[in-house]
């Protein structure tokens, strides 16, 4: 059986991708396709914590992941409509153009 | 009614069963590199279905010969490989398939039809510039229900099924342009979805009483006898044990994908799809489904019969399939369009192999299917040729004397109608017919399905032969003159043709193979098979009904050639009961003013109630709120806001200290939230260490 070590170090290296990708991205669509990732990476993280823990037997980390999954989608949802909106409003998903909010 | 038959169970599966499930996965991986073609890609997609699905056949014959061989040596075979899909908690959902006569038979039936039925759509649809999208479902298709066929689990069944139809939705709206083709995918969805509900309700119901939704598993899968032995000692309600109320609620599924009547509705509007679509899903395969699923589940819907006997379940599925046959067959008589006769005929045909199904066992039902597949596909294509000549012509009134004009469609056209019709002795209808009216004849329960069928036979003669002297005998009376069709349409027609006779002799009573291969029986030669009691009687009496169909209707439409203006020979003889057939005993209508009024009754109701009494309430809500916020308003003005004021602009000085942080771009936020969780986590590790 893979050590639980392994599963943290993929878990680790898919939120360090989904983070750079978020930070360097100017298009707001691969921005949220980065948060997408990170999100995935915690999941497993959960999941991977979940069977290495005292419970396994327990479906709760599998719940856990599942709930976690659905936020996910309505996130991603949400995310992809504002972009949309924003799209039409400012025929561009760039986010360097978009800083009509600073003070 | 047959008895159990003892397979021999096998451990280790040879290596034809362990691969067969790439006879329906190799059409649904090309069917999903048809769809990544572009649209002028036509020449690929018709290389790959056809190549896909010729793949499937090759496959196909040889599990058929793996089988046939075995049984030859007398050991009737059904291999089965089960794997675990999933497991969640303490519950184990296994899928696999299985490799018997019964689904050998029917695999070899679907890949050959369906291989034929490709090559003639390269001719039939070769102008329509949606070609690519035509394959791609059409691959699909066959995918699927090869899946339906080699499926060992209700739930693979019911997915495959399910992709069935959507494909069939799919393929009948292909020309989603016309409003009557949309409408007629759309009728066809929903009404087979009302038979589905009650198939996956009888899904769950076996699921929790067995556990297992497997039909073989080595003596624990849900069909076997441990299983059908707990179902029976369940009592379920009205008299019912749970695997009669479990039979029946899948019953209600095969006869929504059956068109067995009351939900038929949908056959015959289905006829929009292009017409190799008509043969190849709602004539020769899919709609042969449900029978081939009450096949499967057999030993459920017979569980609990004593010897000789019968049970509920399958004293429904006659009555059903026998009325069936009778009233689809009435209202075939007086419809114009040439595809529609053939539907309801369709429809007709399934009610006497569900019949056969409940009267005879698999056998009996299962030769029906298996010949009527390659006549009635013979027939549409045939159809469609007509249709290709007459240049887009479907009413049969403004065709006239094609005999001359298209020779080869007249030929094989004549020998589907003789197939059909049950034309004695030459023709494999008239054995696979005469099996299912034998089966009735001896049936304990009542003789009447038995009139039944023999009215329904009777019809069947008579509308095609109306059908085929309106189409080839008398003159033209369409506007451009027929023309025959190409060659890649014509021979598949040819191919059809011959098996709509050589089929016949595979189920004679005098050498009963397919039904012994079918029971696992050792098949012999003899003709004294002829000489059952009875027997020669009723294939003389069959015989006679049928000359007697065929003499009426050549009396009143043969060479005549009517104006399309003028009334039907019928019409004049009983212009009542024509109307009633014609206007198909209206069912549509009488759904019209039940179901869909109801419907439509109950969302009027539902928009008064929102309007009225829920938009009542909210209005009140909302002027109640109105009210308080005036009052607020008043407080806000006078008291409250002259100390907030002062407060604002104090933070307003703040704020707009702090306002140069704000960049308004989200990234250097990010970056900053990423700074801060780099620290948090540095503070965490130090602190832990300290």
């Amino acid at each position: 059986m893979t050590p639980l070590a392994g599963y943290l170090l993929v878990a680790a290296l898919i939120f360090s991708i989904g983070l750079a990708g978020a930070l360097t991205r100017r298009n707001a669509i691969l921005v949220l396709i980065g948060i997408e990732l990170m999100l995935n990476a915690a999941n497993l993280n959960l999941i991977a914590f979940w069977r290495y823990g005292p419970h396994p037997e327990l479906l709760t980390g599998m719940m856990f992941a599942i709930f976690s999954i659905a936020v996910a989608a309505a996130e991603a949802a949400v995310g992809l409509g504002l972009v949309i909106s924003i799209h039409r409003h400012a025929k561009t998903t760039d986010l360097d153009q978009m800083n009509r909010m600073k003070g | 009614m047959q008895e159990a038959i003892s397979f021999t169970p096998q451990l280790s599966a040879s290596l034809i069963a362990e691969i067969l499930w790439l006879i329906p996965a190799v059409p649904i991986v090309a069917s999903g590199l048809a769809a990544l073609l572009k649209q002028p890609r036509r020449k690929a997609s018709a290389t790959l279905a056809i190549g896909s699905l010729s793949f499937s056949l090759l496959l196909s014959l040889v599990a058929f010969r793996h089988v046939v061989s075995e049984w030859a040596n007398g050991r009737a075979t059904r291999e089965v490989v089960n794997f675990a899909w999933f497991q969640t908690g303490a519950v184990n959902v296994d899928l696999g398939w299985v490799l018997d006569p019964l689904s050998a038979v029917m695999l070899v039936m679907v890949s050959f039809v369906g291989l034929l039925i490709f090559i003639y759509s390269t001719g039939y649809m070769e102008h329509d510039e949606n070609y690519t999208r035509f394959f791609c479902f059409m691959s699909l298709f066959a995918g699927a229900m090869l899946g339906v066929v080699v499926a060992n689990s209700l739930l693979l069944l019911f997915m495959c099924w399910e992709l069935v139809g959507l494909t069939s939705y799919l393929l009948i709206g292909f020309w989603y342009q016309k409003p009557s083709a949309s409408a007629a995918a759309k009728k066809a969805f929903l009404t087979t979805r009302i038979g589905d509900v009650f198939f996956l309700l009888g899904i769950v119901w076996l699921f929790s009483q067995t556990g297992t939704l497997l039909f073989y598993n080595h003596g624990a899968g849900s069909l076997e006898p441990f299983a059908l032995a707990g179902l029976l000692a369940t009592p379920a309600a009205l008299g019912l044990t749970a695997a009669g109320a479990i039979g029946l609620l899948i019953f209600a599924g095969a006869a929504g994908k059956s068109g067995q009547f009351p939900l038929h509705v949908w056959l015959p509007d289905a006829m929009e799809g292009p017409t190799p679509v008509s043969a190849l899903i709602h004539a020769a395969t899919m709609v042969a489904a449900g029978v081939y699923l009450i096949a499967r589940v057999y030993p459920l819907m017979q569980a609990g019969a004593l010897a000789g006997g019968t049970t509920t379940a399958l004293t429904v599925v006659t009555w059903v399939g026998a009325f069936t046959a009778v009233f689809a067959a009435l209202i075939a008589v007086a419809q114009n369009d040439i595809k529609r006769i053939l539907a309801y005929s369709t429809v007709s045909q399934l009610g006497y192999m569900m019949a056969g199904l409940g009267l005879g066992g698999v056998a009996v039902g299962m030769f029906h299917l298996i010949t009527h597949a390659f006549f009635k596909a013979l027939l549409f294509m045939g159809a469609g040729s007509v249709i290709h000549g007459c240049h887009e012509e479907q009413d049969i009134r403004k065709m006239g004397g094609l005999k001359a004009d298209m020779p080869l469609t007249f030929a094989t056209y004549g020998v589907g109608m003789l197939a059909l019709c049950g034309f004695p002795l030459l023709f494999s209808g008239f054995w696979s017919k005469d099996g299912i009216l034998e089966a009735a004849q001896h049936w304990s329960v009542a003789k009447t399905p038995f009139y039944m069928l023999v009215f329904g036979a009777l019809l069947t003669a008579f509308y095609m032969t109306r059908q085929v002297a309106y189409v080839f005998f008398g003159y033209w009376r369409g506007g451009k003159p027929a023309h025959e069709s190409p060659a890649v349409m014509t021979a598949p027609l040819a191919i059809l043709a011959f098996f709509a006779m050589a089929l016949g002799l595979i189920g004679t009573p005098a050498w009963p193979w397919f039904r012994a291969f079918l029971d696992g029986r050792a098949a012999s030669f003899a003709w004294r098979g002829f000489m059952e009691p009875g027997l020669l009687a009723l294939m003389c009496a069959s015989t006679l009904v049928v000359f007697l169909g065929l003499g009426l209707g050549w009396k009143l439409y043969g060479d005549r050639s009517p104006r399309p203006q003028e009334p039907d020979a019928l019409e004049r003889v009983t212009p009542l009961v024509w109307g009633w057939l014609r206007d198909k005993l209206y069912v549509d209508e009488f759904y019209g003013v039940t179901v869909i009024a109801f419907y439509e009754g109950w969302a009027r109701v539902s928009d008064w109630l929102d309007r009225r009494v829920w938009g009542g309430v909210v209005a009140g809500v909302a002027w109640t709120f109105g009210l308080w916020a005036q009052l607020n308003r008043f407080l806000d003005n006078n008291i409250v806001d002259g100390s907030f004021d002062k407060g604002c602009d104090e933070l307003g000085v703040g704020g707009g200290l702090l306002s140069r942080m704000q960049t308004g771009r989200v990234q250097t936020y990010l970056r900053l939230l990423a700074l801060a969780v780099v620290l948090l986590a540095a503070i965490l590790i130090w602190s832990s260490r300290a």
